[in-house]
């Protein structure tokens, strides 16, 4: 089986966020980036997958040269190769899943897997778009997921006030949540050892962007923001406000 | 003959709201860009359609074909992708829900078009719409342009306000049959499991949400009782999930869920950046809280400096006042013990 892994590189959800003087983007200076948090449940998938069935496993990224960072991560904990596809913060997403769909066709991919969402722009939509472009079944959300020898796929997505559970089959592209699985840590020889490994650089294939940003803003912030007491007649108030002013209840 | 179409979707009891809320912006979007509304009924039964007419549409169209018997995400994207071109559609909304997150970028992507996903305002720009939506953990508002003839946006439900309209027209509603093939149906949901009784954090107008701050796992109760007297849901931080007080169901945040209701009760809840990114677009916040220096303080509408177990109780007994409904039977036994303590 050849299983590939979307990886994105995406700051920390912790970090504070100023506008670039282009006003269209952030200011990256200083920015920690790291790997995003649910796409450690992809590794985790892939390699268990791989573990069961046999095959191959392959880590992309489209980012920027500090990306190979999160692919060596993925190789200490057990992918086998890494491909980064070079784009220093050009491509809108659109653009990303063409560069995912390519390395993922010219890979063979049985299987691709994915994160449920980027922590960066939270679109949801790289599991669709990828799958489309493949001519692949996908299934967004996903936290199980069981597949069998024969390629059969049964997986758990969770909707609103539950599951859905979803038939499909290989070849096919699955974006997971948490939940699916408890990702491992990768070990201090192995992560010694992914710093040796050869991570492949492309160039993303020619994109014809659908989008643009035309301005980024930090929101404005219009809460009420009263802050009260605990006595009795405070709570009555609060009470009140919800009811007079907030129109709540 | 250009069209925008609105993608719903029913349930037994109605269209969803997300649904009407996607009507009424597609009739403001529908009147700046002269555009005629027409709806297309994506899961649910058909009974409930003169609700789109209320809400401004005025055709309604519904898809129909034996290999849609049960839903299959690949088959309803190339229907519809079908019926965009068949209308002329330039421009399709569609609800951020579970379904339209997984539909819209796959239909976007059938029909070369752009997409803005998970969009707080749409905004008219001359023929065009400009998308505002939050990234970064909602600490930025990006506004979005889309740059391709035929444009697709999903709404974040219960931020854009469902209103009737004021000159509904009758409502016509035709069939589409699209060419389907078997292939096209590679994903089928074979069975919803539905979460048993609860109401989940995803459709609650009102959410009460607890974290560290409650203490235990056998204080949890306050929030249920409040949000059954509100008639709402109870979510949770991470942490106290993470300690096995909650299910992760009710988990709301990054990595969690992402919620915008009305009203939303965070009870001993720090307010970590990662819980922010799941409810700050909610309409009112209010934050119960001992210490004034949480920072869920910042993003709250009304706050209540105190401890969340004393505070709760009077809470309840004050709405149940004001609703004029019974206090819930555990609060009456609580108020009356700790009355009675010495
Ligand atoms: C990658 C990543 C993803 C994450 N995703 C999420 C997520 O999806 N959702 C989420 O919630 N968190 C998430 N977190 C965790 C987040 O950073 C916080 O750790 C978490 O939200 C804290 O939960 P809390 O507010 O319940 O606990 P704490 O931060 O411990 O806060 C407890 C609060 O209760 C108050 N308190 C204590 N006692 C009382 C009392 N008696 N009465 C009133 N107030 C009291 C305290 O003053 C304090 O403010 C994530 C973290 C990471 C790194
Ligand atoms: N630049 C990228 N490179 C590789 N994978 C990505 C990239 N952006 C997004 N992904 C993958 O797509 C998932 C969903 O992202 P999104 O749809 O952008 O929210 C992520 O969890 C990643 O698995």
């Amino acid at each position: 089986m050849r299983i590939v892994v979307c990886l994105s590189y995406v700051p920390d959800t912790a970090t504070r966020i100023t506008i670039a003087p282009d006003g269209r983007s952030i200011e990256r200076q200083g920015v920690k980036f790291i790997l995003n948090p649910y796409d450690e449940y992809a590794i985790e998938e892939g390699l268990r997958i791989r573990e069961r069935f046999g095959g191959e496993t392959l880590a992309v990224c489209v980012g920027p040269e500090g990306a190979k960072e999160i692919l060596r991560t993925a190789l200490a904990m057990g992918i086998d190769r890494a491909v980064l596809v070079r784009n220093d913060w050009v491509l809108d997403s659109f653009g990303v899943a063409e560069a995912l769909a390519a390395v993922a066709r010219t890979a063979q991919a049985d299987l691709v897997l994915l994160g449920r969402q980027s922590i960066d722009c939270d679109s949801f939509a790289m599991a669709s778009t990828v799958g489309e472009l493949l001519g692949y079944p996908s299934v967004s959300v996903v936290s199980r997921l069981t597949l069998d020898a024969d390629g059969n796929i049964v997986a758990e997505r969770d909707i609103e006030g539950g599951k859905e559970i979803v038939e499909t089959r290989l070849p096919c592209v699955i974006s997971v949540q948490k939940g699916i699985n408890e990702p491992r840590y990768p070990k201090l020889p192995d992560i010694m050892k992914a710093r040796q490994k050869p991570i492949e650089e492309l160039a993303p294939p020619p994109s014809a962007p659908r989008s643009e940003v035309v301005r980024l803003e930090l929101p404005q912030r219009q809460r009420a923001g009263k802050i009260l007491g605990s006595s009795d007649a405070e709570i009555a108030e609060l009470v009140r406000l919800l009811h007079e002013e907030a129109k709540v209840i | 003959m250009a069209a925008l179409l609105a993608l719903i979707e029913a349930t037994e009891h109605g269209l969803k709201r997300s649904s009407l809320e996607v009507l009424t912006a597609a009739r403001t979007a529908g009147e700046q860009l002269a555009l005629p509304v027409k709806a297309v009924l994506l899961t649910g039964p058909a009974q409930h359609l003169e609700q789109a007419a209320a809400y401004g549409a005025a055709e309604a169209i519904l898809l129909r074909h034996e290999l849609l018997q049960s839903y299959s995400m690949p088959a309803v994207a190339t229907a519809l992708a079908q019926l965009v071109q068949a209308e002329g559609a330039t421009v399709i909304l569609i609800a951020a829900t579970s379904l339209g997150k997984e539909l819209a970028p796959r239909l976007a992507a059938k029909l070369a078009a752009g997409y803005a996903p998970d969009c707080v305002a749409l905004q008219p720009d001359g023929d065009q719409l400009l998308a505002i939506r939050p990234v970064y953990a909602g600490k930025a508002l990006a506004t979005v342009r889309l740059l391709t003839p035929v444009r697709v946006y999903s709404l974040r439900p219960n931020v854009f306000t469902a209103r009737p309209s004021e000159s509904p027209v009758a409502l016509q509603v035709r069939e589409f049959v699209p060419e389907l093939r078997p292939e096209d149906c590679s994903a089928r949901v074979r069975q919803i499991v539905r979460n048993e009784g609860k109401l989940d954090v995803l459709e609650a107008d009102i959410i009460v949400s607890g974290g560290r701050g409650m203490q235990g796992p056998e204080n949890f109760w306050m929030l249920e009782e409040l949000a059954q007297l509100l008639g709402g849901a109870v979510g949770a931080s991470r942490a106290v999930v993470d300690a096995g007080w909650r299910p992760h169901s009710e988990q709301v945040g990054q990595t969690g869920k992402t919620v915008s209701p009305t009203l939303y009760i965070a009870c001993g809840i720090s307010g970590a950046i990662q819980h922010l990114a799941g409810m700050s677009s909610s309409k009112v916040i209010v934050a119960i809280n001992k210490d004034p220096e949480a920072p869920i303080f910042k993003v709250a509408d009304y706050g209540i400096v105190g401890d969340c177990l004393e505070v709760l109780p009077k809470l309840a007994q004050r709405l149940a006042e004001f609703l004029n409904k019974p206090l819930p039977e555990r609060f009456q036994r609580h108020l009356h013990s700790a009355n009675a303590a010495p």
